[in-house]
Order: structure tokens, then sequence, then C-alpha cells
């Protein structure tokens, strides 16, 4: 028996999927989340579902999970205290930051400047200094070092961060200071910018070795008390958390690099996204994860989501790799406004959030929402969540009558107005993914998840040019399929920064299958068999001067003949496509980086009964939308009554437990044999 | 204008009503494709003051040169008056003297592209991007020669010409221009950078015009503008009497030992116009700290200033330029004659900001901010290095933020939008020098209930021998504060010579020769500060001690009484504001510190440099010449 239990903790619900990997057979439960320690729903939530397949936690071969513990961990400011020790000269690092003021001339005038992540009261400095050829300069002076982590140690510090100038080239100083934090401060975690960054600009390595100490401890305790309780449950196997680029690490590792947790969360919707579309028959995908206060977006091309070498979260850029998520300030909880001097209409980015939430959820929110809006519109009923929850549509109305009021137009016009400038801010976020990436949006498919993905992706799919628009089933859901169908995967980069006159093909060779043997090897220890890893290879190369590189992949086959003179001529062809033109400037190639993946989890799909094409058993009742300028007729359908095959026309409303799908007229949606909805133009 | 556009469709734009969430869709995606543009530019540039710093600034302007998006431009509208020739499809136009464009940049670094933006033969818009190029030849590495006596001395001086003809480049353009420069792939490269990023938000009008109509599109920008006029007549309405209001601030020295020099501007309101008049300001100086200013580029800093200090929701554009009516009279710094020298008029440029919040705060003082701008002091590094490699390095420091209505300064902040500074990893890799310092100084941001921001203390220890420049001001002159708030500290540059001298440099110099082994001290000037010290949070000055940003000493500014570890003496905190208070006369407006004459006489042993001497005038400038 082999089982793999996937497991993704949102907001309102924690759901779990559950795999039998011989089978194919899976089973999935959700559960209430449980805010105040969220292992309680999760332990609630396996015994249940455990319960389901008839197995015993100990069954369970991996357990996998994302999770935004880290990311909350950072936007709530609730990371451990970190001391951090710097370069003689260099204290003010984090105060200073790169010095740049947000926004436009004038900005700074108006703007909050945040705080840094390691207070500079519990910053000093050491003397000792290395150079930009990693050679000593001047020397350590360990009474130096004692005393100042001594001020570190009763200033109460949490955490510990060594971050020196040029560390990247040569960690030595770090590591002696490791070695007597270990000493002065027992216990006090220690993080190192050469080991967990090993690149140069000393803010941004600086910032994100201070972060991951920040959210070490939290993190720590998070995966403890999880391990410590699916252990009590008698689970034996492995456990391993999602990262934000999407792979999995082990839950050890995690607790030691958590930075790489950062974008966890939404990491899981991409990989959901991702086997949902394999099962359509889709493989490149534009993703809309519509919340309530944001929504993410990301691209996957050929079945692979595109990666950034950097994570966002709150106005913190820290150095590790992440899907390429972009995040804009728009979601159902939205507030719409009409500033007084210019009479325009602005949505977001201020939001109503959970409490008092849109007007129409009644629990006293006045000002008007994107949510109202769909609600005023009728492409919310008023029955969500199974029908625990009622809607009040006439609070929806009072609000956005007031929009309606200050622009001196009528109600709908009002609401559709609120709904058009939201759908055109996420479509700002995806063609920043797509066509700035010099991507043709129209090669892709638009998959909307998320409580309200569902209820914008056909007019955002619209605006887009892609299609088919794709609304899975259970979004929830989706994320720990996310979970539990990723492949392991782990990767090494390495700094080479050599122009092509000055390295071989010889030389880099060497240098990836080294790299190669060791990514390898790193997965066979966390158990996945050698036979099923594979291993490919990115070079990221830029024009010598250029403070921007492009990742290409190249495979060894052939690589000593030619390899690198192929790879220049390709990186033109690159740059061409995404700035319009080429330089003289020699090729410089400046980081390679190898990449192990343990075998991907073909899951198949279950497959729901077939139809005869004619939805109507899954009417729910009649109903108007406005949509065109009018009132039109439209359905509401029940999705889980709907047959393979079954086409609805546009305008419909297709509910579910956690998520609506709006079909706008002039389009049709069409079941898969799955489930999912897809949407074309008719 | 004077340009002729050719267009093959001759069929007139049609005024169409848009309706208002059109408007703002269409808004929206021009900002977007703004923010196109500059990430298009610093993924591609060479030159780390353009692609570390971020020296460059992009619009998108409707089809008569009106800016509808960006911060820093109105290039358009003079270059349309001047150029005589025929502007068609695929044209690119690239220019970089200043005469020939009125100024809509205002001096040869800055390389100044326009694309005119077609759509079925049709002229529908416009984009446009300057960048600052490290080096366009002339007398020093850099091209900022500060003694430079006419703009002939500051290197590569293009009229506008079409770089690109009917879409194809003109390579032989390229090459004149790239040739004059000592760092020649930079300049390449940062051109073709320019291009891409005016190309990137040429495709996207396009396919804007495609999506909704060029009717609706042209139509739109034409309401955004006026939208805009709608809403900054109202808040000018609002914000700015009848009653003149007079503001005066000055350039420290001219870099040959003459200062300081007077920029004044008076404004006022008549009816619906503002008049902003800068009759008093002196006349042109021999050196470049001439800033040929465009009055256009003028009414939108004072737009987008009006709009931060009091309301920041109204969205910027050319639109309300016709209620606004600048002057400035020709022959005074501001309006220099042909061929006077322009390549260090940054001092002037930054000034001008400082004038403008203390004109629009004066009458409003719960919206008044500190004085912050020196200017953006410029560090110029250039020689052989040991394998006989010549290197270059241009690089822009920053100093404090002021104090503001909203809080503290910011200690060691750019006052221009989207500059970054070099990481000194970055510099200490590519050039020949270790940073053994980089801070901001303790105290040197004015005191206030809202302090202003600390200037930096960056160490440079030289590894090759080589030629500095520098270009900073505020050395003499402090930095004002408001509401009762101190002035900060000024800026100094010291250099230690390896055999143990110490000699102090002017703010502006060029061709300083440095040895391996020297150590240049390069300070910045503190933020001025805002509001009451005797009023600031006595916790947080505690705090502001441990953190190294104030000292013990500074802490008795704000009448606080504290030890080395924060810890405050409450009583005798107590007692000392007591005493300050008492005998204090009433809080000023404005404190600019020492008065002139002063400061003269305490130069040399403040600075350890001779005090400028009053400039002698030439010519005066002709009065109301902007009429």
């Amino acid at each position: 028996m082999s089982y793999r239990l996937g497991v993704d903790v949102g907001g309102t619900f924690t759901d779990l999927l559950l795999l039998d990997e011989k089978t194919g057979g899976f089973w999935r439960h959700k559960t209430p989340s449980t805010p105040h320690d969220s292992s309680e729903g999760v332990m609630i939530g396996v015994e249940a579902i455990c319960a389901k397949a008839g197995i015993t936690p100990a069954d369970v071969d991996i357990f996998l999970h994302g999770t935004t513990v880290a990311t909350n961990a950072v936007l709530e400011g609730k990371g451990a205290r970190v001391g951090l020790v710097t370069t003689e000269g260099y204290r003010q690092t984090m105060q200073i930051a790169r010095s740049l003021v947000p926004g436009g001339l004038a900005a700074w005038i108006v703007w909050p400047k945040p705080e840094p992540m390691a207070k500079l009261e519990d910053t000093v400095e050491i003397a000792g200094r290395i150079d930009a050829q990693g050679l000593e300069i001047r020397p350590l002076d360990e009474a130096d070092i004692r005393a100042q982590l001594g001020v570190l140690k009763a200033q109460g510090v949490e955490a510990i961060t060594v971050s020196l100038m040029n560390a990247y080239l040569n960690g030595a100083h770090e590591t002696r200071v490791a070695e007597l934090a270990a000493e002065i401060l027992p216990g006090v975690p220690v993080s190192l910018s050469h080991i967990v960054l090993p690149e140069m600009q000393e803010y941004e390595r600086t910032l994100t070795t201070v972060a991951n100490a920040a959210v070490r401890p939290v993190v720590g305790r998070y995966v403890r008390n999880l391990r410590e309780k699916l252990r009590g449950l008698n689970m034996q196997g492995r456990i391993a958390l999602l990262r934000s680029d999407g792979g999995l690490m082990s839950s050890e590792k995690s607790e030691e690099h958590p930075v790489s947790l950062l974008m966890s969360g939404p990491a899981g919707g991409v990989a959901g996204a991702i086997w949902v579309a394999r099962n359509s028959g889709l493989k490149n995908i534009l993703t809309l994860d519509v919340g309530g206060t944001s929504t993410d977006v990301a691209l996957i091309e050929n079945g692979e989501p595109r990666r950034v070498r950097t994570t966002d979260v709150g106005h913190l850029t820290v150095r590790a790799s992440s899907l390429d998520v972009k995040t804009v300030g728009a979601g159902g909880g939205s507030i719409a406004k009409v500033p007084e001097l210019t009479r325009a209409l602005r949505v977001g980015p201020e939001s109503a959030g959970a409490n008092p939430g849109p007007a129409s959820y009644g629990k006293g929110g006045l000002v008007p929402t994107v949510t109202d809006a769909n609600v005023v519109l009728g492409y919310l009923p008023e029955n969500l969540l199974g029908g625990t929850f009622k809607l009040d549509r006439e609070a929806a109305r009072t609000a956005v009558q007031t929009v309606a009021d200050a622009l001196g137009i009528g109600l709908y016009e009002a609401a559709r107005g609120i709904i058009d400038i939201v759908n055109e801010n996420m479509f700002g976020a995806l063609r920043m993914i797509s066509v700035q990436q010099g991507y043709d949006p129209r090669d892709f498919a638009l998959m909307g998840f998320g409580g309200a993905g569902p209820l914008h992706a056909n007019a955002v799919g619209k605006l887009m040019g892609s299609w088919p628009v794709v609304s899975p089933v259970s979004p929830g859901v989706l994320c720990a399929l996310g979970d539990a169908t990723t492949r392991m995967r782990t990767e090494t980069a390495r700094s080479l920064s050599k122009r092509l006159s000055q390295t071989t093909e010889t030389e880099v060779a060497a240098l990836l299958a080294e790299m190669a043997k060791q990514t390898k090897a790193e997965l066979v220890d966390n158990g996945v068999p050698e036979a099923d890893v594979t291993c490919a290879f990115e070079i990221d190369v830029r024009y010598h001067g250029q403070a921007f590189e492009v990742p290409m992949t190249v495979t060894l086959d052939g690589f000593e003949k030619g390899g690198l003179t192929r790879l220049a001529a390709a990186f033109d062809e690159e740059h061409r496509r995404l700035f319009t033109f080429n330089m003289d400037a020699e090729h410089e190639f400046v980081n390679l980086r190898a990449v192990a993946m343990g075998k991907v989890q073909d899951i198949p799909a279950l497959e729901i009964p077939k139809g005869d094409g004619n939805p109507i058993a899954a009417k729910i009742r009649d109903h108007e939308v406005w949509v065109d300028g009018g009132l039109k007729p439209a359905v509401i359908y029940d999705r889980s009554l709907l047959r393979a095959g079954d086409r609805i026309p546009g305008p419909a409303i297709v509910v579910e437990m956690d998520s609506t799908t709006l079909v706008l007229p002039g389009c049709e949606a069409l079941v898969d044999p799955f489930g999912t909805i897809l949407i074309t133009p008719v | 204008m004077t340009a002729t556009i050719i267009q093959t469709n001759s069929a007139p734009f049609k005024a169409v009503t848009v309706d208002p969430v059109t408007l703002d869709i269409l808004e929206n995606a021009l900002r977007n494709a703004r923010v196109e543009m500059d990430a298009t530019l610093f993924r591609t540039a060479l030159s780390p003051g353009i692609r570390e710093q971020g020296d460059a600034f992009p619009l998108i302007a409707d089809r008569d040169g009106k800016m509808v998006v960006g911060q820093f431009g109105s290039f358009i509208d003079g270059f349309l008056r001047l150029y005589q020739g025929e502007i068609e499809e695929g044209d690119v136009i690239l220019l970089n003297d200043p005469y020939s464009c009125e100024g809509a940049i205002s001096h040869t670094s800055d390389q100044l592209v326009i694309a005119p933006i077609f759509h079925k033969g049709r002229l529908v818009a416009w984009s446009a991007m300057f960048g600052h190029m490290t080096d366009v030849g002339g007398k020093v590495p850099g091209s900022l020669p500060t003694d430079a006596a006419s703009i002939f001395e500051e290197g590569l001086r293009m009229p506008p010409v079409k770089l690109y003809r009917k879409g194809a480049l003109q390579s032989d353009i390229l090459a004149i221009a790239a040739h004059q420069s000592r760092m020649p792939e930079w300049y390449k490269a940062d051109l073709h950078a320019i291009v891409a990023a005016c190309r990137v938000a040429g495709r996207r009008v396009v396919e804007l015009c495609e999506r909704f109509g060029e009717d609706v599109f042209t139509s739109s920008l034409t309401e955004l503008l006026a939208r805009n006029h709608r809403a900054m007549g109202q808040l000018m309405q609002m914000s700015i009497g009848e009653e003149k209001v007079s503001f005066e601030d000055f350039i420290c020295d001219d870099g040959k030992g003459a200062g300081p020099f007077k920029i004044k501007c008076t404004m006022w309101r008549e009816g619906q116009r503002v008049i902003l008049d800068f009759e008093g300001t002196d006349p042109q100086s021999d050196s470049s700290i001439n800033f040929y200013l465009n009055e256009n580029m003028f009414k939108m800093f004072f737009g987008i200033y009006m709009i931060m200090v009091f309301d920041p929701q109204v969205m910027f554009n050319d639109g309300f330029y016709d209620l606004v009516d600048v002057r400035i009279p020709e022959g005074s710094l501001l309006k220099p004659k042909f061929p006077a020298a322009l390549s260090c008029r940054t001092h002037a440029l930054g000034r001008i900001f400082d004038v403008l919040g203390a004109l629009l705060g004066q009458k409003t003082p719960e919206f008044l901010c500190a004085a912050g701008f020196s200017s953006s002091p410029h560090l110029m590094f250039s020689g052989y290095d040991g394998k006989g490699e010549w290197f270059q390095l241009f690089q822009i420091g920053f100093g404090g933020i002021p104090g503001r209505p909203f809080g503290d300064g910011a200690d060691g902040h750019s006052l221009w939008p989207g500059f970054t500074n070099v990481p000194n990893e970055f510099l200490e890799r590519y050039f020949p020098m270790v940073i053994e310092r980089y801070e901001s100084v303790a105290d040197s941001g004015g005191a206030g209930r809202f302090r202003g921001g600390n200037g930096i203390h960056m160490t440079y220890r030289f590894l090759e021998s080589g030629t500095i420049a520098i270009h900073d001001d505020r050395w003499f002159i402090p930095p004002w504060g408001v509401n009762g708030g101190l002035p900060g500290m000024r800026s100094w540059k010291r250099l230690d010579k390896a055999s143990g001298e110490s000699i102090p440099l002017a703010s502006k110099c060029d061709g300083i020769k440095v040895e391996k082994g020297d150590l240049l001290h390069f300070v910045t000037w503190g933020g001025g500060g805002w509001g009451d010290p005797l009023e600031r949070e006595t916790d947080l000055i505690g705090l502001e001690i441990t953190r190294g940003l104030v000292t013990v000493e500074g802490a008795l500014r704000f009448g606080v009484v504290a030890h080395a570890d924060g810890s405050i003496d409450e009583a005798a905190t107590e007692a000392l504001r007591a005493k300050m208070r008492s005998e204090r006369g009433p809080l000023q407006l404005f404190d600019r510190g020492p008065s002139i004459d002063d400061l003269r006489a305490s130069c040399l042993a403040d600075t350890g440099l001779p005090a400028p001497v009053q400039p002698v005038w030439r010519v005066r400038p002709s009065r109301m010449a902007a009429e």
C-alpha cells in the first residue's frame, strides 16, 4: 500500500486529498479551519479522510503540505526578534536599504517608511573585511566579536543573522562568527548570508537572510508541532512542504530554510491548476486566483510554471526562487469609491476584509465592494456556501447606489463599472506575466479559481482573448490536489560570471555534471528512487554589463560540441523577442543551475457520469442578470448535478459549495469528463 | 507647431463621448504601459546610472504632445514647435541639445528619444523617454564640467535628428553619437534600451486603439486631460490665495568661488489662473550651474507637488497647463542665454523643489515640508586600471529626506522618483575601490517634532590612481527647517591622502587626482526638521540614541538629557525643555540658520574652505521675457 496525502489550510476550510498511488483512487475531505492552531483542523481532517478510505494514518507514506505560516509571520510582523551582525561601517544596511522611495515625484512627502526587519538597535558591526576577490583584507578580532554578540544577547534577540561584506565569495568570517555565537548565545538559531543566499548585493543578501532568520522560529514551531501530532496519530511517513517555487522540501529542511516557503500557499493553487489542466488536455494556462483582498496570477507554459529568482511579500522582495506569481490588490472585498475632485471611479486596493466585509455579508459593512457589485448584477446568487450563508441583496444595492449617485449614473451601470474596473486590474496583472514577458495570451487558456475566480474569469478571458476559460471543480481541493500531485524537486545554483571568451564548453559541462550529481543525491536521500530522478539545467545569460539575465534551458547532450555558441544564439533570439533588439556586447554566463525532479504524479481524475448534453437536470431555478446593458434571463445550475458533455448557454450561473461560475452571453460552457467547465465563445 | 506630421490617412478623428468606466480603464492601461517602459529599460540598459540607479524618465502623450502619463516630461510640445522637418510613421527622434527643445531636457547628458505612434496611417499618440548617459564626451569624464564657460565644452550636442527613419536605424547617426562618448558601449546600449522602452509604449497604444477604436482612444485622452483640468482648477481655487506669497532659496556657489545664487519665486492666483513668477532670480552664471527651466516642465512639477501636498488621489497629467502662467526672466539662472553652459544644472533643479514646497505650504503650515534637496550629489571616478583598461564611474548619492507633516524624513533616501543606490559590493566588484563605510550621519537631520532624515557618510578607499570629480551643494547654506524645526547639517567632502595629509574638498570640483590608498569621505546633507523639537517624544529620542541615529549630545537640541544607553533623565529633560522654551522667541515658520554674512564669516573655520564671494553680474536678466 502506498498513499499520498495533500493538505491545504485555507482561511475558512482545510482541504485534504488522499491518493492511493497503486490504484489511482482518491478521496477528498473538507473540514473547517482552526485559525488558533491550524494543526487541530488538520488532525480532524486526517482522521476523517483515513476513515473514509478505510486506512489508518500509519498507511500514509508521504504527507504533503502547502502553508501560509511563513507568509503570515512576515505580513503580520510576527517573526522572531532578529539580531544582525554586519561588517564595520555597514550597520545601517537595512536602515538605508536601496534608498528607494516608491512612487513618483514628490512621493516622499507621503511615503510611510517601513521599519527594518532587523531593528537597528539589534544590529552590531564587527571588524574584519573580505574584498571583492574573496580575499581577507583585515582579520577578525575575536574579542570584538564576543563583545558585540554580548550586546545582542543583552538585547534579548531570538535569532541571529550574520551578513558580512563580500561573504558571497568567502564565508569564512561568517562561519567563525557563527561558532562564537553558538558559544555565547547557545540555542539561538544562526543564519549565515553566504549559506542562505551566496549572491552579490549586500542589502538583498542581508534582507533575505534576516527574513529567513525571522520566520525560522515560527515555522519551526509550526512544523514540529504538526510533525509531533502526526506521529501521535502513528503516521510514520515523510512530511514534505511545498516551496514557493512549486517544488517540495522535507519538513526538516524547511525548518532551516523557511524563506523558501513564503509563497508556498499560492504555489499550491498553481500546482493544482497544472493537474486540472493536464486532465483537460491543456498545456498553456494563465491562472487567476481571486481571493477576498487580492488576486494572484501565474503563467504556465507547456505544463511548467514560470519561475523567478525573487519572492515578493508585502513591501519586501527577498532573493528566493518562487513561481512567478503576481499579486494585485483586487478581490471580492475591494472597495469602490469616487474621489470628489476627479469624479473618477476607483476600485481597491483598500479592502473591506472579512470583517465587516462587503455590505452584502450583513456584518455591518456599508461601503460598496466588488462582491456587492456582483450581487447587484445577479452574478452572485443570494445563497453562498451551500445555503448556510445568505447574502443581503438590499444592503448591496444601497451600498452600490452611493457610487451610482456620485457618478450620476444608474445602479446597474455603477455595479457594472465596478466589475469592469476590477476586471481591468486583473487583466493588467495578467499582462505583466504574459504580454510583458513576450507571451501572446491568445495561446493560453485562463483558469479561474479561489472563491471568486470563476465569477470574473469569463470576462477577463474575453479581454485577454484567452480561451477556453476554465473553471475547475471545488477550488479549495485544487490546492490540496496541487500539494498531493507535486513532484519532488530540488535545485542548486552556482555563480559563474564568465564571458564567452573566458570559459569553455568542457568547463561548463563538468560543472553542470557535478551539480546534477549533487541534486540527484539529495532527492535519493529524500526517498525518491534513483531511477525516477531526472535532471534539467539552466544557464542565466546576459550581455556583459547588463543587470538582468534571461534563464535559458540547456541539455548536456552534445553540449561539448558548440553548446555555448548555440546558447548565445538562442539568447540573442530570446532577447529580441523580449526587447526588440540585440547588442554587440559579449555574452556573459552568470549562473548555472541544476534542477533534479522526481516522477510526475500522474493521478487520473475521477470521471463524472456522462449526460446527453442537456443540463436541464441540474437546473435550480430561473434568474435574471444584468449583462450587455440590460437585465437578461439566466439559469442557475447546481454543479454537483451536471453531467459530462452538458452544454450550458450563457448567460448562466453554476453554483457549488465554495464557488460560483458565471457564463456570459455569447459564450457556452462545456462540462468535460472530469466535471471541469470549459467556456468558449459561441 | 512647425513640425509637419505626414499621415497616409487624412480622416479626422471623431470626438465621441466616452463613458467614465472606459475612461478609467484607458487611464489604467496607459499607466501600466508606462510601468512596462521602465521595466524594459532597466533590464536592458548597461550603465549603472540607468540600470542600477534609474536616472531615466518615460511618458506617453496625446497626439498634440500633451503628457497623459509620466512625471518628468512634457518634452514633446517644445520639440514640435522648434522642429522644422517632417515626421512619418516609424521615425524615432533623438536629441540632447536643451536649446533645441526649449529646455525640455536640461543638459547634454540627457538623451531624449521621441517616437510618434501611428495607427492605420494616423498619428494617435507619442511616447518619449530620456536617460542620463554616463558620458557624452566633452572636457571631463562624465561630461559635467563645473567650470565650463559654454555648452560647447559639454560634449556631444545634437539637434533633433532621426535615429530611425521610417523604421530603419540610421546607423551613421548612432556611430557619430556613440563615438563622442568615453563609454561608447554604454551609450549605445542605453540608447537602444530607451528606444525599446518607447516601442513598448507604442505597441500598447496600438493595441488600445484596436480594442476601443481610435476615436474612443483619442477622445479619451482629451477627456483625461480635461478631467485633470477640472480637478486641478478646483484644487487651485481651494488651496492658493490671491495674495502674493514669495520664497527664495540659494545655490551655494558656482564651483568657481562665487555664490550664493538666488532663486526667487512669487506665487498668486488671479481668478482661475495661478501665476508663478521668478522675477528676482539672479542672473545666469559664468559656470555650468545654469538650469534652462522649461515653463511646461515647471507647470508639471507644480502640479505634482500640489497633488502630493494637498490631495494625493488626483491623477496627474498635462491637462491643467493653461491654468498656470510661469514667468521666467530671460538671462536669469533659470533661463540662460545660448550658449551658456548647462551641464551642472542638477543643483538648481533640486532647489526648485524646495522652493515649490515652501511656496505651497506657506499659507498652510500644516502641509509644509522642510528643505532637503541638495541636488543629486555625483561622484565621478575614472582612470586606467592595472591592466590598462579604462574605467569610469558615475554615481549618484542621496541624503536626508526632510521632516514632513506625516512624520520623520527617511535617512539616506532618494528624493528623486525611482532612484536607488548602487550596491557597494557591485562597486567593489567592478571598480578599483573598497567602500569602507556606508552609513547615515547621526544628528545630521534637523531637529524637530519630526526630525529630518540623516545624510550619508560614504568612505571610498581607492585601489588605483585616477581622477575624481564631485558635484554637490548645500555645503554653505544649510537646508532649512519649518514650523519651529531646525535646519539640517550641511554636506562636506574630504580627501585623506595615503601620505597622512587631509584635504577638504570643494562641493563642486573637477579633475582631482587621487592615488592608490587615498580615502575619500563623501558626506551628504541632512533634511530640515519639522515642528517644535521640544515636542518630540523623549522615548523615541532614547531609542534613536541606541540606534546610532542621534547622539547624546544631539539629543540636547530636542531639550532631552539622555545617557549613552538611551535612558532619559526625565527631571533634567523637563528642566532643560522649560529653560529652552522660556529663552527662545516665537517659533519660526522657516529656520534658515545663520545669516549669509555670518555663514561667510565662519566658513573657513567651519568647512576648511574659503567662503564664496558675492557674484558680479555681466548682464541683468530682462524683465518678464517669458510673456
